[in-house]
C-alpha cells in the first residue's frame, strides 16, 4: 500500500502516555465481560466432554436429560450443520473447527465436547448433563509428539495429512514444511565447531484470565445475536454461521469487554453450542466456561520436539545451520510447525541454512495460536546452542549476534529480502544498557537471547465521526486485547488536532462495519491504527471542504492545522482559523454528517525483533529457580502509547518466565490431563517476578505512516532462550527441556553430580 | 516472465523444481499461474498461502503489482496470536 504523508516527528499526541480509557471501567466493576451479560428469559448451558483421550462413540442418549424438569434442549452433533466435510491439512478447516465444537463419530481428547443442555438454571444444566449416557469404545491414545510419529501409534484420523508430507510418514504427520537456501553441509565443513543438540518443550495455556463466555440468542427464522469474549467477532460470525447454516449477516455478533486471550480467543468453542441450544429452545442461551474446561478443551499451545544443528568459526561466524522442529498440535492440523522452521533462524544473516517443520496430530486439545505462535520454542533450541557455541568458544554472545544479525537486505532464512529491520539496534541497546555491564553474584546465571515474530496486516475497516460539540467517535472493528483504544484515539487526536480526552473509541459489533481481521498477528496498532489515520484524514478533507463552502474559495485553498481550517496560503483570501467544534456545530445545515471510512487490508505490517538479558539463580538443593533481574529490549517502529508498548514487553517476558520455569500440560498414562486449575498448572505471580526493565528501539516501519510495527507477540520470542541460557549457567547444565521446573532442575544437577 | 520461489515442501508437487517461471503482473495471476502450471499447488494455495514481493509479505491483496525484477517467494499464510 503507498502510503502519503507519512509523520516521523513533529507529534503533538503520539508518544505521550496519556490515562487508559477502559481505566474506570475495569476498576468500578462497569466493564462488562463476556459472562456480565443477561437477557430476559435466558437458560443455563453446559456441556458435556469426553472423560477418554480416543474413544469411537456408539450412541448418545439423552432421553433421560431431556426428561429432567427444567431441561428445555439438548444438542448433539446431529444439530449442527450437515454440509461441512472433511478435507486434508487445513483446507478442512471450517470441519476441522466443527469437529472440535461437538465431537461426531470419535472423542479425540480428554474434554472433547460430545453433548450439550441448555436449563433454567446453571445447576440444572450441569445436573443434567450427568444424565446423558454414552456408549464408547475405548481406542488406543498418544499425547507425546515423538510417540505419535512412531510407527506404531494410534492413528487419529486418516486421509488429514496434505499433499505436502513425504511418502513415508505416518498418517498422524499432517503437514510438513521445509525452507533455506545454500549447502549446509558444505556450511559445516568450514566451521571450527559445530554443535547438534535436541530439545522439548511442554504445551501452556494462553492463561487468559476470563474463561470463556457468551450469550446466544437464535430463532427459528435464523436471525441471531451473539455476545461473548473474543478475539475476532467476525470470524465468530462467520464460523457461528457455517456451522449452523446460518446467512451470516442474519447473525449479529458483539464482543464483550476481553478479559486476556493472546492467540486463544482467535477461534469459536462455546458460541456455536449456545446459539444451537438457543435455536432449539427458542430462548436465550448463555454458557460460561470453569476453569477446568478451559484448560481441558481450549487452545493450548503446541508441544515440541527439535533438534537444532550450528556451525561456528572461532570469530563467530556462523556458517551453517539446521534444525528439524516437531509440534503437536492436538487431534486437528494446524500447528504452526512452518512458522517455529521459518523463524528459527531468521535474527540470522546465514548463507547456508535449512529448516524443516512437521505438523503432528495427537490424543489433545485442538492447539491454538499462542503470541508469535511457534516461535519462542524455535528460538529456545536455536538461541541454547549459539549459547553453548559462544561458551565454547569463549564468544561474548551478544557480540556473536551482533556479527551474523540479519539486517536490510538480508536473504532470511525463510527465503525473501528484509525490508527496514531493527535487530542491530535491539543489540546494541541490549550492549550499552547498564544490565549487560553489572556483575552477577555468586550462583547466578546470565542469558541472553533474541527473538523474531511476523506481524500482520489483515482486513480492516474504520469508522470516525464527529459530534456537534466537536468531539469524535471511532468505531473499530478490532477487540481490544492490549490497549488498542488508547492508541486509536491518540492517532486520531494527531491527525485531527483535537485533545486525546475529547475521542471515544468503540469496538463495533459485526452490523456496524465491514469484515474485520480477528485481533491477532500483533496487527491491531498497526492496521486498525493505520485505518484510523487514513479515516482521520478523510474527516479532515471533508472538514476542509466545509470551511472552503463558507470562505467560498477552491477546497484546495484550505488546509488544516492544529484542529482548524486555514487558508493554505496568502492568496487563498484572510480568513481567521475556523476551528473543528465551530464547523461542526452547524454541520446539519451545510451538508449533513461529517464521518470518515477507511476500509482496506493493509499489508505492509513490517516484521519485528528482540533482545532479552536475563538474570537467574538456581537453589541447587531444591532445584527452584529465581529470576532475579530482566530486561527486555524490542523493536516497536514507533511507540504511540509507550505504557502500552512497555506493558506489552513485560507482558511477553512475564508469560514467557511462566512458560521456561513452571507450566506445562501433564497427562496421566490415560491420557487425560492432570493439571487442569490453577493450583497444579503453575503461571507466574507478582511475586515471582522481578521488575521487568524495558527500552523501546524506534527503527519506523515503512509500511505504517507512523512507522508502527505491531509488538503484541515477538515479546515472547526471546524468553524461553533467554530464560534458559541463563539458569544453564546458573546451574551449570544445559537444561534441554521445558519447563525447567525444580524436578528437572533437580535431576539434572543429579545427572551432572552422577557423570 | 517473473520468478516465484516456492518452499521445499511444494518441491513434490511441482517436479522438484522450487522456483517456477510465470506470466504475471500481479499475485493474482501469479497465483492463478502457478496453480494452471502445476494443479496440485490448488490445495496448498487454497489452505492459506501469502506471498513477498520484494520483502514486503503480502497475505491477501491480489492487486499486488509484480515485475520482473521482482523477489517473489511464496510462504505459508501467516495465523498470528
Amino acid at each position: 500500500m503507498a502510503l502519503d504523508n507519512a509523520k516521523s516527528n513533529g507529534f503533538k499526541f503520539v508518544g505521550t502516555r496519556p490515562d487508559r480509557p477502559d481505566g474506570v471501567d475495569k476498576v468500578t466493576g462497569r466493564a462488562k465481560f463476556g459472562a456480565d451479560m443477561t437477557a430476559p428469559g435466558m437458560l443455563h448451558g453446559a456441556i458435556l466432554r469426553s472423560p477418554h483421550a480416543h474413544a469411537r462413540i456408539n450412541k448418545i442418549d439423552t432421553s433421560a436429560a431431556e426428561a429432567m424438569k427444567g431441561v428445555k434442549a439438548v444438542v448433539t452433533r446431529k444439530d449442527f450443520a450437515t454440509d461441512v466435510h472433511f478435507e486434508s491439512g487445513l483446507n478442512g478447516e471450517t470441519w476441522n473447527v466443527l469437529e472440535n465444537v461437538m465431537a461426531g463419530e470419535k472423542v479425540l481428547y480428554d474434554g472433547h465436547a460430545l453433548a450439550a443442555v441448555a436449563a433454567t438454571s446453571a445447576l440444572i444444566a450441569r445436573d443434567a448433563i450427568k444424565l446423558v449416557r454414552v456408549d464408547y469404545d475405548l481406542l488406543d491414545h498418544v499425547t507425546d509428539v515423538d510417540k505419535a510419529m512412531e510407527k506404531d501409534a494410534p492413528v487419529i484420523r486418516e486421509g488429514a495429512a496434505d499433499k505436502s508430507v513425504p511418502d513415508g510418514f505416518h498418517p498422524n504427520v499432517v503437514r510438513y514444511h521445509e525452507s533455506g537456501h545454500g549447502d549446509v553441509d558444505e556450511g559445516f565443513s568450514k566451521a571450527d565447531l559445530v554443535i547438534e543438540d535436541s530439545f522439548k518443550t511442554e504445551a501452556t495455556h494462553q492463561g487468559y484470565i476470563e474463561p470463556h463466555a457468551c450469550l446466544g440468542s437464535l430463532g427459528n427464522d435464523g436471525k441471531g445475536d451473539l455476545w461473548c469474549t473474543t478475539q475476532g467477532h467476525w470470524y465468530a460470525q462467520k464460523m457461528c454461521a457455517a456451522l449452523l447454516n446460518l446467512e451470516t449477516s442474519q447473525l449479529r455478533v458483539t464482543a464483550s469487554e476481553i478479559g486476556g486471550g493472546f492467540g486463544g480467543k482467535t477461534t469459536v468453542f462455546i458460541e456455536p453450542v449456545a446459539l444451537a441450544l438457543s435455536r432449539k429452545a427458542n430462548k436465550p442461551v448463555k454458557i460460561v466456561m470453569s476453569r477446568s474446561e478451559v484448560f481441558r478443551s481450549t487452545g493450548p499451545t503446541s508441544s515440541t520436539s527439535m533438534d537444532v544443528k550450528i556451525g561456528m568459526k572461532k570469530d563467530g561466524t556462523i556458517t551453517a545451520a539446521s534444525g528439524v522442529f516437531r509440534l503437536q498440535g492436538g487431534a486437528f492440523p494446524g500447528a504452526p510447525a512452518e512458522f517455529t522452521a521459518m523463524c528459527a533462524f531468521a535474527p540470522y544473516a546465514l548463507e547456508n541454512v535449512r529448516q524443516i517443520g512437521y505438523d503432528v496430530m495427537a490424543n489433545r486439545p485442538k492447539q491454538a495460536a499462542y503470541r508469535a505462535p511457534g516461535s519462542p520454542m524455535a528460538a529456545f533450541a536455536v538461541e541454547s546452542v549459539i549459547d553453548d557455541l559462544c561458551k565454547a568458544l569463549g564468544l561474548d554472545p551478544i557480540e556473536v549476534r551482533l556479527k551474523n544479525a540479519s539486517h536490510k537486505g538480508t536473504k532470511a532464512s525463510f527465503g525473501p529480502r528484509f525490508e527496514d529491520i531493527g535487530l542491530i539496534e535491539t543489540l546494541e541497546a541490549a550492549k550499552a544498557h547498564d544490565h549487560y555491564s553489572t556483575p552477577l553474584k555468586d550462583g547466578q546465571g546470565r542469558g541472553i537471547s533474541c527473538g523474531f515474530w511476523f506481524n500482520h496486516g489483515g482486513e480492516t475497516a474504520v469508522s470516525l465521526a464527529l459530534s456537534e460539540d466537536g468531539t469524535a467517535q471511532i468505531s473499530v472493528g478490532t477487540p481490544d486485547i492490549g490497549g488498542s483504544r488508547a492508541s486509536m484515539a491518540l492517532m486520531a487526536a494527531e491527525e485531527l488536532g483535537i485533545p486525546y480526552e475529547h475521542i471515544r473509541c468503540t469496538i463495533a459489533d459485526t452490523a456496524t462495519l465491514g469484515y474485520n481481521e480477528i485481533s491477532h498477528g500483533s496487527r491491531v496498532t498497526y492496521a486498525s491504527g493505520l485505518a484510523t489515520i487514513k479515516a482521520a484524514k478523510d474527516v479532515v478533507h471533508k472538514l476542509c471542504k466545509r470551511a472552503a463552502q463558507k470562505w467560498d474559495i477552491p477546497e484546495d485553498a484550505v488546509k488544516w492545522e492544529d484542529g482548524c481550517a486555514v487558508p493554505s496560503g496568502a492568496n487563498a483570501g484572510d480568513f481567521d482559523p475556523l476551528p473543528l467544534h465551530k464547523i461542526t456545530a452547524n454541520m446539519g445545515a451545510t451538508g449533513g454528517p461529517i464521518v470518515g471510512h477507511f476500509e482496506a487490508t493493509p499489508e505492509g505490517a513490517g516484521v519485528s525483533f528482540a533482545t532479552h538479558i536475563v538474570d537467574a539463580e538456581v537453589d541447587h538443593a531444591t532445584g527452584k529457580t529465581k529470576i532475579v533481574r530482566y530486561t527486555v529490549v524490542q523493536d516497536a517502529g514507533k511507540a504511540i502509547h509507550p505504557t502500552y508498548v512497555e506493558g506489552q514487553y513485560q507482558g511477553g517476558a512475564a508469560q514467557g518466565i511462566g512458560w521456561a520455569l513452571n507450566e506445562e500440560y501433564i497427562y496421566g498414562d490415560d491420557g487425560r490431563l492432570q493439571n487442569a486449575g490453577f493450583l497444579d498448572y503453575r503461571i507466574p505471580l507478582a511475586s515471582d517476578l522481578p521488575m521487568i526493565d524495558t527500552v523501546i528501539v524506534e527503527v519506523a516501519n515503512p509500511g505504517h505512516p507512523y512507522g508502527v510495527r505491531g509488538v503484541g507477540e515477538t515479546s515472547i520470542c526471546p524468553p524461553l532462550a533467554a530464560i534458559a541460557n541463563a539458569v544453564s549457567a546458573a546451574a551449570g547444565i544445559r537444561m534441554k527441556q521445558l519447563p525447567m521446573s525444580p524436578p528437572r532442575i533437580v535431576a539434572a544437577l543429579k545427572s551432572l553430580k552422577d557423570g | 516472465m517473473v520468478k516465484v520461489y516456492l518452499w521445499s515442501g511444494l518441491r513434490s508437487l511441482t517436479d522438484g523444481k522450487e522456483a517456477v517461471d510465470i506470466e504475471a503482473s500481479n499475485i493474482r495471476e501469479v497465483l492463478d499461474g502457478l496453480q494452471n502450471a502445476y494443479p496440485e499447488l490448488k490445495a496448498p494455495i487454497a489452505a492459506g498461502v501469502s506471498v513477498a514481493v520484494d520483502g514486503k509479505i503480502i497475505s491477501s491483496d491480489l492487486t499486488t503489482s509484480v515485475s520482473e525484477e521482482s523477489e517473489i517467494y511464496l510462504m505459508q499464510k501467516l495465523r498470528g496470536g
